[in-house]
C-alpha cells in the first residue's frame, strides 16, 4: 500500500462511497418525509374544514357518497371474488401447459395493465348503452370487478402454488379426490392470503374513479325512508345512479361555483379516503404478518 | 355378513362415484371461470377495435391524420361527418407529461429502492416498504386534488405561470409522485433477487459499497428495474382524472413547461359523456381509447421481451 497512485484511488473510492451513502439516506428520508407531510396535510386539511353537516346524508354531507362507495365495492367483490378465486384455482391446479393457459396468462396481464378509463368506457358501452339503462351502481360494480379480477386471480394462484406439497399429497393419499382436496385442504390453508388479496382489491375499489365516471354516474339521490328495492331512490337498489366518494372529489372540482362548500367537501372526502386506505393497508399487513408467523412455525 | 359387506362396498362405490362427479363439476366450473376471463379480455379488445376503427371506416379519416394532425374539430352529431380529428395535441400531451414524469422520478425511485434494500434493509422492510405501499394505495383523484389545491397555486405564484398554474409541469409532478411507488417496489424486488454471492464476490475483491451497488447489483438487477420503469410508465399513461385536474385542458401544444395542454385520457374523460353515440367526435374518442389499449399492449410486450432477455443472460 505504499504506491501513492493506488492510495489515491482507494481514498477516492472511499470518499465517493460515503458521499453516495449520504445521497441514498437523504433520498430515503426525503420520501418518508414527503409521505408523512402528504398524508398529514390531507388529513389535517380535511379536519380543519370540517363542519358537522359533512357527516349528514344530504347535499352538504358525504354520507350518501360514503354509503355508495361501500355498497359498490361490496357488490363488485360479490362478483369478482368467486370468479377470481375460481380462475386462480384453475390456473394453479388444473391448467396444463398449453395454448389455453398461455392465453389466460396473457389475458390476465392485459386486464391488469388496462387503463381504468378504458375499462370505464367498455363498461359504459356494454352495461349502459347496450342495455339502455341509466347510470347505475351495478354497472360501476361490474367495471370495478374487471379491474380487480387480475389481482384476485393472481393472488389465489400464487397462494395455492406456494403451499407445501405435503398438504396435497397427504390429502390425496387419504383417498380424497382432487376437487375435495382443493376445497377442504388447500383453499382453507391459503384463505388468509386470499383475504389479504381481497382487502387490497377492496382498497383499490374505494379509490377508483375513472372507471366509474360513465358507469356509476356522477350524481346520487337517496331517500332513506324508501325501502322499496325497485324504486330509484331506495338506498339498496343496485340499479340506481350512485356517485362514489372518489368521484365526488372530481365532481366537486367542476361544481365549485354551484356548491359553496365544495372545497371543504372535497378536502374531507380526501381525508376519509386516505384514512380508509391507511386502515385497509394496515389490515392487509397485519394479516400477512400473521401468515408469515404461522408458516414460519410450520417449517 | 357377506351381504352386509357387499352393501358396504356398493355404498362406498356409490360415494366414490358421487365424489368424482362432484370433482368433475368443480373442475368444469373453475375451467369455465378461466375461459370467461379470456372471453372478457378478448371482448374488451374487440369492442375497442370495432368502436375505435369507426373513425377510419365510417368517417374515412386516415390514421396519419389522427396521429399527426393537430386539427381537432370533430362533428358532434349522430351520423354527420366532415370535421377533423387530428389528435396530435393529445398524443403529444400524454407523451410529454409521462416522459417528464419518468425523467423526474426514475433517479429518485432507483435511489429509494437501493436505500431500502442495500443501505438500510431493516428500516427498509419495517418502515419504508409499508410507507411505499400506502403511497400505492392513495387514490389518484386525491393526488389530483392535492395537485389542484397545492401544486397549481404554488406554480402560479412562484413561476408566474400565464394560465394560473395549470401546466405540463404540474401534470408531470403529479404523475411522478403517483408512479414513484410502482417503480420503487418493482426495482427493490429486482435488487433483492440478485444472488448474495454477487455481492460477496465483489466485496471480497475490495470494492466499496457504492462500487458493489453501481457495478454489480444494479447491472444484475437491470431487467427488473426496466420492468418497473415500464409498469410505472403504463400507470402514468392510463391515469385520467388526476392529470385532467391539473393539465388545464386547452387544445394547443404547450409553449413550455409552464403552459397548459391536454392529453388523451383527460380528453376522453371530459368529452365522452357529452358526445352523441356513433358520431364523429364519439368515435374519435374511442380511437383514442384504442390507442391507449394498444400502448398498454406494447408495454406488456416490452416487459416480456426484457424478462426473456434477462433469463437468457442468466442461463
Amino acid at each position: 500500500m505504499r504506491d501513492p497512485v493506488m492510495r489515491k484511488r482507494i481514498d477516492r473510492a472511499k470518499r465517493v462511497d460515503s458521499a453516495m451513502t449520504g445521497v441514498f439516506y437523504s433520498v430515503g428520508g426525503f420520501f418518508l418525509l414527503l409521505l408523512l407531510v402528504l398524508a398529514g396535510y390531507i388529513i389535517s386539511k380535511g379536519l380543519i374544514d370540517f363542519y358537522p353537516d359533512l357527516l349528514t346524508f344530504t347535499k352538504k354531507g358525504i354520507g350518501n357518497q360514503f354509503f355508495n362507495t361501500v355498497y359498490l365495492v361490496f357488490l363488485s367483490l360479490v362478483i369478482s371474488v368467486p370468479l377470481g378465486v375460481a380462475a386462480g384455482i384453475y390456473m394453479a391446479e388444473y391448467a396444463k401447459q398449453g395454448k389455453l393457459t398461455t392465453f389466460l396468462q396473457i389475458s390476465i396481464e392485459s386486464l391488469s395493465s388496462l387503463p381504468s378509463i378504458v375499462v370505464g368506457l367498455f363498461g359504459y358501452l356494454v352495461f349502459i348503452l347496450m342495455t339502455g339503462a341509466k347510470w347505475n351502481l351495478m354497472a360501476g360494480a361490474l367495471a370495478v370487478s374487471i379491474l380487480s379480477l387480475p389481482l384476485l386471480t393472481t393472488t389465489t394462484k400464487d397462494a395455492l402454488l406456494s403451499l407445501p406439497k405435503g398438504y396435497k399429497e397427504g390429502s390425496m393419499a387419504l383417498g380424497a379426490t382432487h376437487w375435495r382436496t382443493i376445497v377442504k385442504v388447500l383453499l382453507p390453508a391459503c384463505l388468509p392470503r386470499i383475504i389479504t388479496g381481497v382487502i387490497l382489491a377492496a382498497g383499490r375499489g374505494f379509490g377508483e374513479a375513472a372507471a366509474l365516471l360513465y358507469t356509476a354516474g356522477q350524481s346520487t339521490n337517496i331517500n332513506w325512508s324508501n325501502w322499496d328495492i325497485t324504486s330509484p331512490t331506495c338506498p339498496l337498489n343496485p340499479f340506481r345512479p350512485g356517485e362514489t366518494l372518489s368521484l365526488h372529489i372530481w365532481v366537486m372540482r367542476t361544481e365549485g361555483s354551484m356548491n359553496p362548500n365544495s372545497a371543504a367537501i372535497a378536502n374531507f372526502s380526501s381525508a376519509v379516503l386516505i384514512v380508509m386506505v391507511l386502515g385497509f393497508s394496515l389490515l392487509a399487513r397485519m394479516l400477512s404478518k400473521r401468515i408469515n408467523k404461522k408458516q414460519g412455525g410450520l417449517m | 355378513m357377506t351381504s352386509k359387506r357387499a352393501a358396504d362396498l356398493e355404498a362406498a362405490n356409490g360415494y366414490a362415484k358421487y365424489m368424482s362427479r362432484k370433482g368433475a363439476f368443480g373442475r368444469n366450473l373453475v375451467t369455465a371461470c378461466g375461459v370467461f376471463i379470456i372471453l372478457l379480455t378478448v371482448s374488451i379488445g374487440i369492442f375497442l377495435i370495432v368502436k375505435g376503427t369507426g373513425t377510419f371506416t365510417k368517417y374515412h379519416h386516415t390514421v396519419w391524420e389522427f396521429l399527426f394532425s393537430a386539427d381537432w374539430a370533430p362533428m358532434d352529431s349522430a351520423s354527420e361527418g366532415g370535421g377533423s380529428i387530428g389528435a396530435a395535441i393529445y398524443i403529444y400531451g400524454s407523451l410529454l407529461t409521462c416522459g417528464l414524469a419518468l425523467l423526474f422520478v426514475t433517479p429518485f425511485s432507483l435511489a429509494a429502492a437501493i436505500f431500502m434494500t442495500e443501505i438500510s434493509p431493516k428500516a427498509g422492510s419495517r418502515i419504508f416498504q409499508p410507507a411505499v405501499e400506502i403511497f400505492v394505495g392513495i387514490p389518484s383523484v386525491v393526488y389530483g386534488w392535492i395537485g389542484l389545491t397545492v401544486l397549481v397555486p404554488f406554480i402560479r405564484d412562484t413561476f408566474h405561470a400565464k394560465m394560473g398554474g395549470y401546466s405540463v409541469l404540474a401534470a408531470s409532478i403529479v404523475l411522478a409522485v403517483m408512479i414513484f411507488p410502482t417503480i420503487t417496489t418493482v426495482a427493490a424486488d429486482a435488487i433483492r433477487g440478485v444472488p448474495s454471492d454477487f455481492r460477496k464476490a465483489a466485496y471480497g475483491m475490495g470494492s466499496t459499497r457504492w462500487q458493489v451497488i453501481n457495478r454489480v447489483v444494479v447491472p444484475a438487477a437491470s431487467p427488473g428495474i426496466f420492468t418497473g420503469i415500464i409498469l410505472g410508465l403504463a400507470r402514468a399513461f392510463g391515469e385520467a382524472l388526476a392529470v385532467a385536474m391539473v393539465i388545464g385542458k386547452t387544445r394547443a401544444f404547450p409553449k413550455g413547461l409552464l403552459w397548459p395542454t391536454n392529453n388523451l385520457t383527460a380528453a376522453i374523460a371530459a368529452d365522452m359523456g357529452n358526445s352523441a353515440n356513433g358520431g364523429e367526435q364519439n368515435l374519435a374518442l374511442w380511437t383514442m381509447a384504442l390507442l391507449l389499449f394498444l400502448i398498454s399492449m406494447l408495454f406488456i410486450f416490452l416487459i416480456h421481451m426484457i424478462s426473456r432477455k434477462g433469463s437468457e443472460k442468466h442461463a
